[in-house]
């Protein structure tokens, strides 16, 4: 009785932030059909609250790094862990924002905020004033009773954001999440993730191919190689904390954005080749 | 008629779709004129095509003696058991399909089979398993409207974009609550779809079952008004069964629109 009285309690908490372990991992697609080397025996330690972005040309595999961090296709070889411990399946504590923004098509933009609240055994009242906290911040306020299909693509992702935080997970897994955004939103949304990372200490793992993205939001960035992926590089990004528009005039800003270009741009290359 | 609608602001609700339908089936009223003249021209005699006066005379008095409404109610009372049970039972099966190899083995060879299969063809056996009485119907009904159901749910439920379920386990949702809050919302259009056919086929189904094995109903009162020559009451009869069968589609129809209006921008 009381050991479950305290698992309610406990779920009601937030989840803290945790670093991620990621010790010799592969991954191979299709292995019985002959099989297809997605990863190679990649080694990352993401710190504690750390926003680290993985880039690389399309193909690179780190998709699939971040599907399997959030425990959605098993690990085959190699282990990943958390402060949790070994990650063997979805949950909670590391929950993720897709590119296509998986809304829940049939659900209001609170219902889907409220989603994962009611997962988490909120009170009623609690529910309602925290979905309704995380929709203030994405700057959704009066969109509360649309339905996804009613809002603009910026404004879908904004919704996907916030039923994402909502949980408070401790690990924000990101999977392209501006890719399909005009370049103004985008640029906006980068901000906006930027100022909320900052303001919550949650540890980021942010996927993209874009440079200048990955320069603006990251403390640390792995550049992937063509397939199969492994990882070339991992580049500390030291800019201030605060970044607004002014930093993509910051003369290191441009210099790390070119000298990150050049290292993509070989692994590009050579997965053009690689493909012939 | 549809331009002066066109011109006011456009009136809301019932009252519009009401007026909207009727200049819509206006064609049906050239059919009618038709109908009219191939039996006052001689074309055709007036036994085969009764007068549509003569039609809706014995329309009143089937009303009013009560036999219209007391058949009715025992047919659509089995069309709605038969059907009620369709839809249960195919939804849990084409979820189980989807979700597990073992059901998908087992059941799809069975539904491809069964499918193309003409569901009154069972008429007699049904009748052999379970004799005249109202289950013998409810069964081939049952049947009948099964497997639109089992396909739609299936395709449905198959088809789900993966990203919502990973959303879904994401925020903490359990295996089961994902099949229930995601995978069945996801797949209700499709769902809808198969049960709107599946109560197609549950009309076709009361009518045919109740013209061989039945006595009452509105398949056994149209048989048997036939039998006794009794055209304009027959004609009644299967106007009325037609206009039951056409009010319920419009009706599900409007109900499943209004259940899916998240799809709508």
């Amino acid at each position: 009785m009381s050991a479950t009285h305290h698992a309610a309690a406990s779920r009601q908490h937030a989840h803290t932030a945790s670093g991620i372990s990621i010790r010799d991992v592969s991954h191979t697609y299709g292995a019985r059909t002959g099989g297809m080397l997605a990863l190679d025996g990649i080694d990352l330690d993401i710190g504690d609250g750390e926003f680290h972005c993985l880039l690389g040309p399309s193909g690179c595999g780190k998709s699939t790094l971040l599907y399997l961090i959030g425990g959605f296709i098993p690990v085959q070889a190699g282990v990943i862990s958390t402060s949790a411990g070994p990650v063997v399946a979805p949950g909670p504590d590391r929950s993720i924002v897709f590119q296509n923004f998986a809304l829940f098509p049939w659900k209001t933009v609170k219902d889907n905020v409220l989603y994962g609240l009611k997962k988490a055994g909120f009170a009623s009242a609690e529910r309602e004033r925290r979905a309704q906290r995380y929709i203030d911040m994405v700057h959704l306020t009066g969109f509360e009773d649309a339905y996804p299909s009613q809002l603009s693509g910026g404004m879908q992702q904004r919704a996907a954001i916030a039923r994402t935080l909502a949980v408070d997970p401790g690990i924000l897994l990101m999977d392209e999440p501006f890719g399909a955004l005009d370049a103004q939103t985008r640029r906006v949304m980068q901000e906006e993730l930027r100022a909320i990372w900052r303001d919550s200490r949650k540890t980021v793992v942010f996927v993209t191919h874009d440079v200048q993205e990955a320069v603006f939001l990251a403390d640390r960035i792995s550049i992937m190689s063509a397939r199969p992926g492994r990882i070339q590089h991992v580049i500390n990004v030291d800019l201030p904390k605060d970044r607004g528009e002014e930093i993509l005039e910051n003369r290191e800003f441009i210099g790390l954005s070119e000298h990150i270009w050049r290292l993509v741009r070989e692994q590009a290359v050579a997965a053009t080749r690689g493909a012939h | 008629m549809s331009d002066i609608l066109a011109g006011r602001r456009r009136p809301s609700g019932l009252a519009y779709a009401i007026v909207d339908t009727a200049v819509r089936f206006s064609p049906v009223l050239v059919l009618a004129v038709f109908w009219e003249f191939l039996g006052l021209s001689g074309i055709v005699s007036q036994q085969m095509l009764p007068g549509l006066v003569e039609i809706f005379s014995a329309f009143v008095d089937m009303l009013i003696n009560g036999d219209l409404l007391y058949n009715t109610t025992r047919s659509v009372s089995r069309a709605a058991a038969g059907l009620g049970a369709a839809v249960v039972v195919g939804v849990v099966v084409g979820l189980m399909m989807a979700q597990f190899r073992a059901a998908r083995l087992l059941v799809n060879p069975i539904v491809q089979i069964f499918y193309p299969m003409p569901k009154s063809a069972l008429i007699p056996v049904v009748m052999i398993w379970l004799g005249l009485g109202d289950s013998s119907k409810i069964l081939l009904i049952f049947l009948g409207c099964l497997l639109p159901v089992v396909v739609g749910t299936y395709n449905g439920a198959r088809g789900v974009n993966p990203f919502l379920l990973w959303s879904a386990s994401s925020l903490g949702a359990s295996r089961l609550d994902v099949l229930r809050e995601v995978v069945l919302p996801a797949a209700m259009p499709d769902i809808l779809n198969g049960c709107r056919t599946a109560l197609a086929f549950s009309f076709i189904l009361m009518v045919s079952s109740e013209f061989v094995i039945a006595t009452d109903g509105v398949g056994f009162m149209i048989s048997s008004l036939g039998d006794g020559g009794q055209y304009p009451a027959m004609f009644a009869a299967i106007f009325f069964v037609a206009g039951i069968g056409f009010a319920a589609d419009r009706i599900y129809a409007m109900l499943a629109r209004r259940a899916l209006r998240w799809r709508e921008a």
